[in-house]
């Protein structure tokens, strides 16, 4: 796909990234991408792939290395690129990280292209997953996965800043925007059908402000209305169009009946299995003796999903609760649902916050923390942590809640989930020793997400944020914890040998130092001399290769390999300090000049035109002038003479030519004529 | 001396490269990459790989010398090998490593031992070619840089 980058410089800073609908015109370039991968070569790759694509590249050959850039520049990166095999950490894991703290897009790279590892990517909230080797197609639309974030954490935010239930509602417009992949079949995959409820009651409950359709609201009666005709129809024949028919209500659309349908279906579902679960816990919230609730039990089960579309319940809190539910992994069946008199609960208002305040007495506090995460004022990532963290002044949520009184409904809703929930992962996520009651909900939460299929990419960065950035404080240091102790059994395991240690702590070195200049600098082959980087003197040391037998640095002399004379490269390289100088005095545009060597490359185009107007003045002397090492041009020999040898090798064997040459500048007074 | 004929004898050893089966698609993607500013890129990233890569073989040789039986750990390595390789284009060795990995699942310490011996051949036979290759390469841009000198030096005298 031809994106139409144009070759403006890429210097965008982030605030044009983030302006409203998002793109500034130079956009996709100066994308600021991190890339991570052990293999410098994939690194070398990939680095030069994004280069073309005019996006802003930084390189790392180590997980933890890419964390902290990541940490320390906290809005400095727009999209991360990670292999799946590296020494110091899981791909994964960083996966899992970086969704966590910075929320950034990632992208995973394997040479791997089974399925459960592909899977596996999904699952802990890829972007997307790229099989190596990458080319440069697919890397040149990762833009797509950044654009899709920032359009979610835009409308989020912009439904902050109007702060009504409405614009609540609307947060999950997002995600049908990024509903791409309609993950439904897919295995842990639950959440996407109820994702996929809530892009429809968004659709509905829309304001008209931004939505084409009007509000419908289910109220009591409504719904009362629309359980009737279900009932008539029987649940399993019960399609929309009858339904509609049956109901007779005047500005209904099919597509709100069938969506407020699909909602109830899977209440109904999820009220089979949750009975046993329930039972006690509902019961204990259903405690509250308002009188307008009535009798608790008086309908066997609250339509959760009825409480959603009926509006009272902003479909966001639905969404919430179930994705909350941990959703993702387990267990519809597990969600509690509170034994409320389905009618009662439409009767909002007023009684509904006093039943909320009963409710609220009842729970202690870890419980009330954890529904915060159902809250729907904040919707934006930042904003449940910040729920989270306000976890003490509950209370003065609560008022803030009791403002609205949709939202009342969602804390209803949730307070009876969080018990159970927190049963739920600590069920499921027995290997996360996060017991604390207070602490159980997010943790495990936030690991069970990552860790749960989230299959749909868009989706899980709409619902990804919402949850396991609350939990954040906490698992933070879990992961570290955990990562601790896992280190050691991720450390390289090749790292056999003290050689093998140097050059894994030397990479990293020169991750840090040659970053950002020196990329023309090209490191010899095992038998050329390499002398820019010490570590590949001691990878030399141990090479046995019987072809290539090691070299020695300092004499800078060629292998038996004759060709290896030839190489002018192999001259500059043995003779360089700073290792950046790699202008052979006759190559032009052969001449490697790395990009941020603008010094060799003036004396690169100086020395090509200096050959051009005047080639009788080339001699070797002057060259030195440009800084090389004297000893570079000292040796002259014929141009021709060069050639023929070179020719003869090629031809031929290997000629012992190296001796007639050796490794220096060519001399250019004996051109040939 | 023929530039001429320099560039034919690039241009031959390049084909046979790919017709021989020595690279695959993805050396043309790093070709694709040069440019002025990394006009030798193809060359850089060789280089880079063979000199990353006999941590690998190295690698391998000490696992099959001192643990010989632990697959896994065989299979690993050469599953970043292939990787690194692969990224290069190097298309026969990729398919010995996959050999290599093949032995590995089913526990086959010989056909280990016998498939990472044509590993290591085609990692060598692979790194000559490409050497020659890059040798006539340079030396079709010196010819080039020479030629040019020369008939300058032949139009100002």
């Amino acid at each position: 796909m031809d994106l139409g980058v144009k070759p403006v410089s890429f210097t965008s800073s982030s605030a044009s990234w983030k302006s409203a609908d998002g793109v500034p015109d130079q956009f996709p370039a100066g994308l600021r991408v991190l890339v991570v991968d052990d293999d410098p070569t994939c690194l070398r790759i990939l680095e030069k792939m994004l280069k073309n694509c005019l996006y802003e590249v930084t390189t790392c050959n180590r997980a933890e290395v890419a964390l902290k850039f990541l940490r320390d520049n906290k809005n400095g990166y727009d999209i991360v690129i990670s292999d799946v095999h590296m020494p110091d950490m899981d791909g994964f894991k960083l996966l899992e990280h970086v969704g966590l703290e910075m929320d950034l897009p990632v992208i995973m790279m394997s040479a791997d292209d089974s399925k459960n590892v592909v899977m596996k990517g999904v699952t802990h909230g890829a972007c997307d997953y790229l099989i190596k080797p990458v080319r440069m197609e697919a890397l040149k639309n990762i833009w797509q996965h950044v654009v899709r974030k920032k359009k979610h954490e835009w409308k989020e935010k912009d439904f902050e800043q109007s702060g009504s239930v409405d614009e609540v509602e609307r947060q999950h417009k997002p995600p049908e925007d990024v509903d791409y992949s309609s993950s439904a079949n897919e295995g842990n995959w639950k959440n996407s059908k109820k994702r996929k409820d809530e892009e429809d009651e968004a659709e509905e409950r829309d304001d008209s402000s931004t939505l084409k359709k009007p509000r419908v609201v289910w109220s009591v009666e409504l719904h009362q209305q629309f359980v009737t005709a279900v009932n008539q129809l029987g649940i399993d024949k019960a399609v929309p169009k009858k339904i509609l028919e049956l109901m007779n209500v005047p500005g209904l659309t099919r597509e709100n009946v069938a969506s407020h349908l699909q909602k109830y279906r899977l209440y109904l579902r999820r009220l089979s299995g949750v009975s046993q679960h329930q039972n006690g816990l509902g019961s204990s919230f259903m405690g509250p003796p308002d009188a307008p609730f009535g009798p608790m039990s008086s309908l066997s089960g609250v339509d959760l999903q009825a409480l959603a579309a009926s509006g009272q319940l902003p479909p966001q809190s639905l969404a919430t609760i179930q994705a909350a539910a941990l959703g993702r992994a387990a267990t519809k069946s597990a969600i509690p649902v509170p034994l409320i008199d389905q009618r009662n609960i439409f009767s909002f208002e007023n009684p509904k916050l006093r039943f909320l305040d009963g409710q609220q007495q009842q729970n202690n506090n870890s419980k009330q923390v954890s529904l915060l995460h159902g809250i729907p004022t904040n919707m934006d990532s930042k904003q449940l942590a910040t729920l989270h963290q306000s976890a003490q002044s509950f209370g003065s949520m609560n008022m803030h809640v009791h403002s609205q009184a949709s939202q009342s409904n969602s804390l209803l809703t949730q307070m009876v989930q969080p018990p159970s929930r927190a049963q739920i992962l600590n069920e499921i996520n027995g290997s996360h020793a996060l017991n604390l009651p207070s602490s159980a909900g997010q943790p495990v939460l936030s690991q069970a997400v990552p860790n749960a299929v989230l299959g749909q990419n868009g989706i899980e960065n709409v619902r990804r944020p919402a949850f396991t950035s609350v939990s954040q404080p906490s698992t933070v240091v879990d992961f570290s914890r955990s990562q601790s102790t896992e280190f050691p059994e991720n450390s390289f395991s090749l790292v056999s040998n003290s050689g093998i240690s140097n050059l894994t702590s030397k990479l990293q070195d020169e991750v840090n130092s040659e970053m950002k200049a020196s990329r023309g600098f090209v490191p010899n082959y095992d038998v050329f001399n390499d002398i820019n980087q010490n570590r590949t003197q001691d990878w030399r040391l141990q090479d046995v290769r019987s072809t290539f037998e090691a070299q020695q640095h300092s004499n800078g002399r060629g292998s038996l390999d004759v060709s290896s004379s030839v190489l002018i490269q192999q001259q500059f390289s043995s003779n360089q300090k700073s290792g950046q100088n790699r202008i052979p005095p006759v190559r032009k545009a052969a001449f490697s000049v790395a990009d941020g060597l603008g010094n060799t490359s003036n004396i690169g185009q100086q020395l090509s035109s200096s050959l051009v107007d005047n080639p009788s003045r080339i001699k070797a002397e002057r060259l030195p002038d440009m800084g090389f090492q004297n000893g570079l041009f000292s040796e002259h020999f014929g141009q021709e003479d060069l050639m023929t040898a070179i020719l003869k090798q090629q031809q031929g064997g290997m000629e012992p030519i190296e001796n007639e040459f050796g490794f220096d500048g060519y001399h250019l007074d004996n051109l040939p004529v | 001396m023929e530039g001429h004929q320099l560039q034919h004898q690039a241009a031959c050893m390049r084909k046979a490269l790919f017709d021989q089966g020595y690279l695959d698609d993805q050396f043309l993607q790093l070709e694709d990459l040069e440019d002025e500013a990394n006009p030798n890129f193809v060359e850089e990233v060789v280089k880079l790989y063979y000199s990353d890569s006999a941590r690998f073989i190295r690698n391998i040789e000490l696992t099959l010398d001192k643990n010989p039986f632990d697959f896994e750990k065989l299979d690993d390595i050469m599953h970043q090998f292939k990787g690194s390789s692969s990224s290069i284009g190097a298309k026969k060795l990729k398919t010995e490593c996959t050999q290599f990995q093949e032995y590995c699942k089913i526990g086959n310490f010989e056909g280990c031992m016998r498939t990472f011996q044509e590993v290591k051949q085609e990692h060598a036979v692979l790194k000559k070619k490409l050497e020659s290759y890059f040798q006539v390469f340079l030396l079709v841009h010196v010819y080039n840089c020479v030629y040019v000198c020369v008939d300058v030096h032949f139009v100002t005298n």
